[in-house]
């Protein structure tokens, strides 16, 4: 029988294996370091360094500002330069704290001290994340804190480690499980006990034979960790299908994973929560995958949080020669989004960087015709919404049935609806842009 | 034998109701009659029928009977300026103000010549999807994008994109004020149509790094306030501005600009 999978979704070429022959280094910045102070959802941190400050690499830069945000924490060594407007990936400026890095990556007094996680009480788990500033790296950058603090902890039923890593391209979640898997099993434990009722589930999609098997070595000696291959497909990853997938509950419209019983972590976010808890290492780096057909040396690094996208390229061996690359996109093709310059700086939900020789984008708008209403868009949207008539709501500017009859506002913008649209329309494109513009009404 | 009686009867009483019926109306019509403003069909007779929403209000319909029920200004209508003014107050009885037409200006001038590109821009052709999306093609943050949703709002043709930068037809604008709206940089102004100079620049970065983009922005150097005799053009946020009501004309400012920016009218077309 073949592995568990959702409705909808698309294949399309993973082009895996190029980043993977690898081995993971650790790659180590040189230029100025820079932290947004945006790099999660909720409220921007606050700084606690001013101008001139020494810093040394995990101390606390910016703390939290309120429930929803999270504390940000140097990863090098050195002097803060300035605090500033400075361009991050999605093109926009956010304010950010520069530091000017002395290359020492000294470490602050008592980081790396081995704590025995047997030993944690809840509140003290709860307290490293908070401190160690970490969000969710898959993507989202929702602050771990408050996922991992849901109303009724008894009521969790499943602890879904999330390894699907579906997006093309990006191999930073399969080599973080062969190279970290007891911590990422430990993580799971520590949620364990926050979630007494719970088990976890670790979700692989069966391409990453060599991960499932790290993870499955691991996991037999664990009570109650199980791992669980499912299908390679498009987007398996996302929250919503995940749980699907894992439980056989459906989310509904609204609904938030903890409602039925679940919380999905990535599994970088895990290994984190793993490292801040039991050897007091806060945020400072994670894996991160340069790849793509225009780069010259693919492959996936260990980076410090801050370190700017044109060093990285840089220690990929820059762009292939005899070619020439025309689209860098921050994460993977599918819900990458195109960055202006390279001079931007690896977020903590940043987890890739492609480099294209092709932009696909622009030749499908050469190609692109009216809508055909083939339906293929609804086929495989993998929350059953209807893209064909959502698109038709949002040009028309009709938000009220957007928002209300079509549920335009639960679109994850995976683009899977984007990939297939055989007339090449901008479907994604427009669901984000229509949201925006709706949230924006909302606030108003 | 066939009688006639039961149809003769069956239309005298028809007959009767109707009669009656028809007289009730009459009286009932007297009694509740709405007085009926003559003046607001004669008012919208005299606008020009864009429903452009200009003024303010729905659509001309509105603006009549806005303007009968004297909510209104007589010479409310953008569009119609001065003519429609004098013809609407001689029905109101009342002489219109003096009120100057405007037109709209686009604080940029940054085209394919000026100002660097950074990145392709692909995707929806609106600049609120671009400013939603985060890109800007542009080296200049500011700076007018292009891609044409003040031309898409214009109900009367006036503005056309040229070179990547927005242009307004003089003549065509009617000031409804359309485009000042849409544009999500908010770069469209109106301004008066004898304003001889204004500065046809947006950006609020400083100098060097306004140089470094554009070779047409404003650097906020301050030498035209220095040159004026009117305090009529100020500098805030590193950019000039011209207080049209204290310019003179005079044109001193536009000579010294070391960017250019501070523009005829001649020059603005």
């Amino acid at each position: 029988m073949s592995n568990k999978t959702f409705r909808g979704g698309v294949h399309p070429e993973g082009y895996k294996e190029i980043s993977k022959t690898q081995p993971v280094e650790v790659f180590l910045p040189k230029g100025d370091m820079v932290y947004p102070l945006n790099q999660h959802i909720g409220k921007p941190a606050k700084p606690v360094v001013k101008k001139g400050d020494k810093v040394l690499a995990g101390q606390l830069i910016a703390e939290a500002d309120g429930f929803v945000s999270a504390n940000i924490v140097s990863s090098c060594s050195g002097t803060v330069k300035a605090i500033e407007e400075r361009y991050v990936a999605s093109g926009a400026k956010a304010m950010s704290i520069v530091i000017e890095n002395d290359g020492e990556f000294t470490l602050a007094p008592g980081i790396g001290e081995e704590r025995d996680p047997e030993g944690l009480s809840n509140e003290e788990i709860l307290d490293a994340i908070q401190m160690a500033g970490i969000v969710g790296m898959g993507g989202a950058g929702f602050p771990a804190r408050v996922k991992l603090a849901p109303k009724d902890p008894d009521s969790i039923e499943y602890i879904i480690a999330n390894g699907s890593e579906c997006e093309p391209y990006i191999t930073c979640d399969d080599q973080l499980m062969q190279k970290e898997a007891h911590a990422i099993v430990g993580a799971i434990k520590l949620l364990m006990q926050l979630f007494p009722n719970a088990v976890g589930v670790v979700a692989i999609e069966d391409n990453k034979p060599d991960a499932i098997a790290t993870m499955q070595g691991v996991c037999n000696n664990e009570k109650g960790i199980s791992v669980l291959p499912v299908k390679a497909k498009y987007p398996e990853g996302g929250e919503r299908s995940l749980i699907g997938v894992v439980t056989g509950r459906q989310l509904r419209f609204g609904q938030l994973p903890a409602e039925l019983g679940c919380v999905v972590c990535n599994v970088s976010t895990l290994n984190a929560i793993y490292r801040a808890a039991c050897k007091n290492e806060p945020l400072m780096e994670r894996l991160f995958t340069v790849s793509g057909d225009a780069v010259a040396n693919p492959r996936t690094m260990s980076v410090k949080i801050g370190t700017s996208c044109a060093e990285l390229l840089e220690a990929a061996g820059g762009i292939k020669s005899g070619c020439e690359a025309v689209k860098v996109l921050s994460g993977g093709p599918m819900m990458g989004i195109a960055m202006p310059s390279l001079d931007v700086p690896v977020c903590k939900n940043n987890n890739a960087m492609t480099v294209m020789s092709k932009d696909e984008v622009a030749l499908a708008e050469k190609k692109m015709t009216a809508c055909i209403r083939c339906g293929r868009c609804g086929h495989v949207c993998p929350l059953g919404l209807v893209p064909q008539m959502m698109a038709e709501a949002a040009e028309r500017g009709d938000y009220e049935r957007y928002e209300k009859k079509l549920y335009g506002l639960d679109c994850i913008a995976c683009g899977t609806c984007t990939y297939i649209c055989p007339a090449k329309r901008p479907l994604m494109q427009l669901f984000k842009q229509t949201k925006a513009a709706i949230m924006a009404a909302k606030r108003r | 034998m066939l009688s006639f009686m039961p149809i003769i009867i069956a239309t005298a009483s028809v007959a009767v109701i109707g009669l009656l019926i028809g007289l009730l109306l009459i009286v009932v019509g007297n009694k509740f009659k709405v007085e009926v403003d003559e003046r607001v069909a004669a008012v919208r007779e005299c606008l020009p029928g864009n429903n452009c929403g200009g003024c303010g209000f729905a659509g001309c319909d509105a603006l009549a009977e806005a303007i009968a029920a004297g909510k209104a200004p007589v010479n409310a209508c953008p569009v119609g300026g001065a003519p429609v003014g004098e013809k609407v107050g001689r029905i109101m009885g009342v002489s219109a103000e003096e009120k100057e037409r405007l037109i709209a200006f686009v604080r940029c001038s940054g085209d394919c010549e000026t100002v660097i590109r950074k990145s392709n821009y692909v995707g929806i052709k609106d600049c609120a999807s671009a400013v939603g999306s985060g890109l800007n093609p542009w080296g200049c943050d500011h700076g007018c994008l292009g891609l044409g949703t003040c031309a898409s709002v214009c109900p009367f043709g006036a503005i056309k994109v040229d070179k990547g930068v927005a242009h307004v037809d003089r003549d065509k604008c009617m000031a409804c004020g359309k485009c000042v709206a849409a544009c999500p940089k908010h770069l469209i102004e109106l301004v008066p149509e004898s304003a001889q100079y204004a500065v046809q620049c947006a950006s609020r970065d400083r100098g060097p790094a306004v140089k470094k983009v554009c070779s047409a922005g404003c650097i906020g150097c301050k030498l035209c306030t220095k040159q004026c005799e009117f305090e009529a053009i100020t500098v805030e946020n590193n950019i000039a501005h011209i207080d049209y009501s204290k310019c003179t004309g005079c044109g001193k400012c536009a000579e010294k600009c070391p960017a250019k920016i501070i523009r005829s009218k001649a020059e603005r077309m």
